[in-house]
């Protein structure tokens, strides 16, 4: 792979050179797995592994889940029960993956405000940061229809809620909703489809995950001070990086099996604090759960979505200019995508030259106020639609939208950033050099 | 790689472009039906229409029908309920269109353009009878009863209250609760669609 100099691959014995020279498969594994990375990285660093192993954690019990699972609106439910009550292992099966989606929704949250701090996606990766964003529209999609699949009460409305969000699209709003469907209501072909896609999507999150690693292969890891790994010769770079096996996977996996513990701690002992009760009720169409709440990792763009009502002067603003085809419905849906796609363009919203939130002083007040306003969207995501939550909710939401759209393009002009360290060799001595008794470190261990 | 200012190139470019129409058809014509089957299927599109009998609601009291998938909401409305729907000014009223699938398109949205007409023969009050789809128009939640700040109804999912008359007053939904194609056929039955 192109990028950070390093030794690539050398078959050695007569079976290895058989094989490379027909399929160069073991060279890239090779080169996958002793890929130079920078000495520096943090803790902040693992939750890419994390993400690895709860994919596989969720496809895997998805499908021992699928060997017991109907997917008919009058059998749905009760064989999710049929799984808890009789299969073997089958309730711990099911908590496993249904907590594993929260799992994966903490690692991605980690994940992605890691890379706004340290500037993860500017250039150049900002591919790496836009198929990031795509696989986490995949994933807020793959869960979403793997929480229709129970058929409880909140399966039933809460589709009900995400598919009214594609009718309110102008003009063929209905259309597509009832495309969507199947039907002009939730039922039957929207839990057989949904079914369909929710088996199907992880693999294109497993095929996204290999473009993604592989794009961060091409450029290069990021690292805590956003200063590049010197490429001028194998020599400098071997000094500023370390290769990925073994020093970087023993400390990922260390750091997952401290996650995995509280993980399990949670499956075991408290499986249900993140679900809602009333998804243990059978679907019914006729009464809607008295206050409906999406699992907690939609809360904040739940929140924007519920912020932008008629009364809001943007909203009537936008109305009147639109001469009425972006009402409120409309306005609010949108406001929902818009938060996503404005952190995907932050690669070009963001002005500074510099990376890292570590050497920029002003940047760093802003981010940790974008931290606070997730945690008060997500907070807010789950009250009732009423004063003052609709206010504090409303501000969040323009919080949010600041941040990326005033906030990042003005800081790169008004901030001055603090002085860059020369290297990362220079950085890390600067750090570890008293503790650890000097810089050398042996690049090649036992083996 | 173009052609154009050679004789015989410009029949290659005519080959190139009608190649790639064929291509586009072709591709567009398999993808239809993949596309298409996930619309509404021949047993669902078929029209269903239901027959309620409504000799058991009382005054004050609603029944809700499942109908097409979607609950229906039949309400006996009190005399106050009906008061209180028709004093409201219609300037004040978010959607000014009656949503009655009974009426033209545009109809305004006053208390008799939403309520369905009382039958002769019956004892109930002009006005009484109120049927609407019971699907909140925002996101298509079902509104409860008797709630709200306008005593109708009220959506639990994003706080849209409905007044007396199914008519939106305040939240995020954008229009009042449709009006479904119905009509007595007796004085104590209902014909929906």
């Amino acid at each position: 792979m192109a990028g950070i100099p390093h030794d690539h691959y050398e078959p050695s014995s007569n079976g290895e050179k058989w094989l490379h020279k027909r399929l160069p498969i073991l060279g890239i594994a090779y080169d996958t797995l002793m890929i130079p990375t920078p000495k520096n990285l943090n803790w902040m660093w693992i939750w890419g592994i994390v993400l690895t192993f709860t994919l596989v954690l969720q496809i895997v019990t998805g499908i021992v889940l699928v060997m017991h699972y109907v997917p008919h609106v009058d059998m749905a439910f009760e064989s999710v029960e049929h799984i808890m009550r009789n299969v073997n292992g089958g309730h711990m099966i099911r908590y496993f993956h249904s907590n594993g989606a929260s799992l994966f929704f903490i690692a991605v949250y980690l994940h992605i405000f890691r890379s706004l701090y340290y500037g993860n996606y500017k250039a150049p990766r900002e591919v790496t940061w836009i198929i990031g964003m795509l696989m986490y529209l995949l994933m807020m999609g793959t869960a979403f229809m793997g929480y229709v699949l129970p058929w409880g009460q909140m399966s039933f409305h809460g589709t009900a809620v995400i598919t009214g969000l594609f009718g309110a699209v102008p003009f063929v709003g209905e259309a597509l909703q009832t495309w969507l469907l199947g039907a002009s209501a939730v039922g039957q072909p929207a839990l057989n489809r949904f079914f369909s896609l929710h088996y199907l999507m992880p693999f294109i999150l497993l095929g996204l995950t290999i473009v993604h690693i592989w794009a961060f292969h091409t450029t290069g890891n990021n690292n805590p001070t956003g200063v590049e790994v010197r490429r001028t010769s194998k020599e400098d770079a071997a000094k500023d990086t370390l290769p990925f096996w073994p020093y970087f996977v023993i400390k990922d996996l260390f750091a997952l099996a401290i996650i995995l513990a509280v993980f399990m701690a949670i499956v075991g002992f408290m499986p249900n604090y993140l679900g809602h009760p009333d998804n243990y009720i059978p679907a019914n169409p006729l009464a809607t759960p008295s206050h409906i709440v999406p699992e907690w990792y939609f809360l904040p763009f739940y929140a924007i979505l519920r912020a932008f009502t008629a009364d809001v002067w943007v909203v009537q603003i936008v109305n009147f200019l639109t001469f009425g085809i972006i009402d409120a419905k409309f306005f609010g849906v949108l406001a929902m995508f818009g938060a996503i796609a404005v952190m995907a363009l932050a690669p070009w919203l963001d002005t500074s030259t510099v990376r890292s939130g570590r050497y920029r002083p002003m940047f760093k007040w802003w981010f940790a106020l974008l931290v606070v306003d997730f945690i008060v969207l997500m907070w807010v995501g789950a009250q009732a639609a009423e004063f003052p939550y609709d206010w504090i909710s409303l501000i969040a939401s323009t919080y949010w939208f600041a941040y990326f759209l005033v906030i990042l393009p003005l800081l790169g002009v008004l901030e001055k950033p603090l002085p860059l360290p020369e290297t990362i060799e220079a950085d890390y001595a600067a750090h570890y050099a008293s503790k650890t008794g000097g810089t050398k470190t042996i690049v090649n261990p036992a083996e | 790689m173009s052609h154009a200012d050679e004789h015989q190139g410009t029949r290659r470019d005519f080959l190139y472009y009608a190649t790639a129409g064929a291509g586009v058809v072709v591709t567009g014509a398999a993808v239809w039906p993949l596309v298409n089957q996930m619309n509404p299927s021949a047993d669902v599109q078929a029209l269903a229409s239901i027959r309620v009998d409504v000799s058991g609601i009382t005054e004050g009291s609603q029944l809700t029908v499942l109908w097409q998938g979607k609950p229906v909401f039949i309400r006996y409305r009190t005399q106050s309920e009906i008061d209180a729907a028709r004093a409201v000014d219609l300037a004040d009223l978010p959607d000014q269109s009656a949503e009655n699938a009974n009426l033209a398109v545009g109809s305004e949205a006053t208390d008799q353009n939403r309520a369905l007409p009382t039958p002769e023969g019956s004892d109930a009050p002009d006005g009484a009878w109120l049927v609407q789809m019971g699907v909140c128009t925002h996101l298509g939640c079902v509104p409860l009863g008797e709630q709200g700040d306008f005593g109708g109804w009220f959506c639990p999912c994003h706080g849209s209250h409905y007044d007396t008359a199914g008519r939106i007053r305040r939240g995020p939904a954008p229009t009042n609760l449709p009006v479904p194609v119905a009509a007595f056929v007796d004085p104590t039955t209902i014909e929906l669609g």
